[in-house]
């Protein structure tokens, strides 16, 4: 469903991709996991065009990603994203943040919006927030706002960058509790991650990346416990000692 | 001499008029700067260079020039152009202009304190840049924006009083009139320079109970 072929990026003369080839299939959950500055995040950036790329292709259900052409609006109605930063706006309230997409992108009619709206966050076990602001909602609670919103465009797939990062340690369980349940309903996600845990437990597959390049790549169990490349398993063996 | 409040009483009808001639002169120099601004800002933040630089050429242009030319300008240049404007309407017009710059700085400036994220997220759910900045920028712009924007406010409030060097009859010209007539400069100065603070101190009040609401909704 999102394929990477020999894919570049640069910014400036600073190479950060450098010939990414990958796919994630329809109703796959893929973990990126790899360094800091390894270009994950970057990888994840360019499939909705929040990043453009030089060389290489990025195709979604066959369609090419070109940040610059009128057809990424297209595209990014259908592959939804979530954000470190949750990135909620700040003027509306959950509901009105979850309905925004639905019904100002797609145009869908406001009470059918509504409905599905408030179902979204009853999922992820915000229904008695959906009048609030997001200013008086916690790290975790905007996150899952922010992931009710993704929901609500009905896309085909999610992308999540380090979806936990910016969260206290108390708040990261109810986030990755509700990716968890998409998981199980086998919404296609790729994650950008630092919880190998989590990946271990809800990724089919995994990709690890070391500069620029997707060095291994496999089913989670394989990479995360049987790693075959050295800088894999160099990387594993560093966040567990951090961990 | 009549006494004091005497004096006040005669000279209040002619300053009254003034004053309402100022207001009137900066509400509608106001609405027309902000919109005017409102042009600037949004040509400024498009992210085409096509109409971002002659919004940024227009606007320094006319920062470069003192208000008083300006006003001198559309009134007695612009006849001679074909555009015969009163007093009034060139003094509204002139302002405007004038005003227009600093308040497009002001919501440029607001456009451009948008946290990027936002933006990133509003492109993630499939917006368009026109609708991006209708629902997601400008409402988060004017919030940030509202500061200055009250300071503008005033600050054309007290330079509405500069319409005087081309006729138009407000608060600072009745002011003027009175006083070579009367002679009694102490009374009629100071009576002009309190009307004027009847009009910019309840404003700077009500901005501020403005800007504690907007600030409490984000």
């Amino acid at each position: 469903m999102i394929r990477f072929l020999n894919l570049h990026k640069s910014f400036g003369r600073h190479e950060v991709l450098t010939g990414i080839d990958a796919e994630v299939e329809k109703g796959q959950v893929v973990c990126l996991i790899g360094a800091s500055g390894s270009g994950k995040s970057t990888m994840l950036r360019c499939v909705n065009g929040l990043e453009d790329y030089q060389k290489g292709d990025i195709l979604v259900d066959g369609e090419r990603v070109d940040a610059h052409a009128p057809s990424i609006h297209r595209i990014r109605t259908r592959v939804a994203m979530v954000f470190q930063r949750f990135n909620l706006f700040p003027h509306m309230t959950a509901l009105e943040n979850v309905m925004e997409g639905p019904v100002q992108v797609l145009r869908e009619p406001r009470e059918e919006v509504r409905a599905r709206a408030e179902e979204h966050l009853r999922r992820v076990g915000l229904s008695d927030k959906r009048d609030f602001y997001p200013s008086a909602l916690s790290g975790g609670q905007q996150q899952r706002v922010a992931i009710a919103r993704a929901l609500a465009m009905r896309p085909e797939a999610i992308l999540l960058d380090e979806p936990t990062s910016a969260l206290d340690p108390e708040m990261v369980g109810e986030v990755l509790s509700v990716l968890r349940d998409l998981a199980q309903e086998h919404m296609t996600m790729l994650i950008v991650t630092h919880e190998i845990q989590f990946a271990r437990e809800v990724a089919s597959n995994v990709f690890f990346l070391d500069k620029g390049r997707i060095a291994e790549q496999g089913l989670a169990e394989q990479v995360l416990v049987h790693p075959q490349n050295p800088r894999t398993q160099d990387f594993l063996r560093r966040v567990r000692h951090v961990m | 001499m009549p006494p004091l409040s005497e004096r006040m009483l005669d000279y209040l009808p002619l300053l009254a008029t003034g004053l309402w001639r100022t207001v009137a002169v900066t509400v509608l120099a106001l609405i027309l700067a902000s919109a005017l601004g409102l042009v600037w800002a949004m040509l400024r933040s498009s992210g085409r260079r096509a109409l971002e630089l002659p919004a940024r050429y227009i606007v320094e242009f006319l920062r470069g020039i003192p208000i008083l030319v300006v006003l001198f300008y559309i009134y007695f240049v612009m006849p001679e152009l074909g555009l015969d404007l009163t007093a009034f309407q060139a003094g509204v017009l002139g302002l405007a202009l004038i005003y227009s710059c600093y308040i497009g700085e002001t919501f440029r400036g607001g456009i451009a304190a948008v946290d990027k994220g936002q933006i990133e997220a509003a492109k993630s759910i499939g917006m368009k840049h026109r609708r991006m900045m209708r629902r997601i920028v400008l409402p988060q712009a004017f919030r940030i924006a509202l500061p200055p924007y009250g300071n503008n406010m005033v600050m054309l409030l007290k330079d509405s009083s500069q319409v005087s060097v081309i006729s138009v009859a407000e608060l600072t010209m009745q002011g003027k009139m009175l006083a070579s007539s009367t002679f009694d400069n102490m009374t009629v100065f100071t009576m002009v320079a309190l009307l004027y603070l009847c009009l910019t101190i309840p404003l700077n009040m009500l901005m501020r109970r403005v800007e504690k609401r907007m600030g409490a909704a984000l």
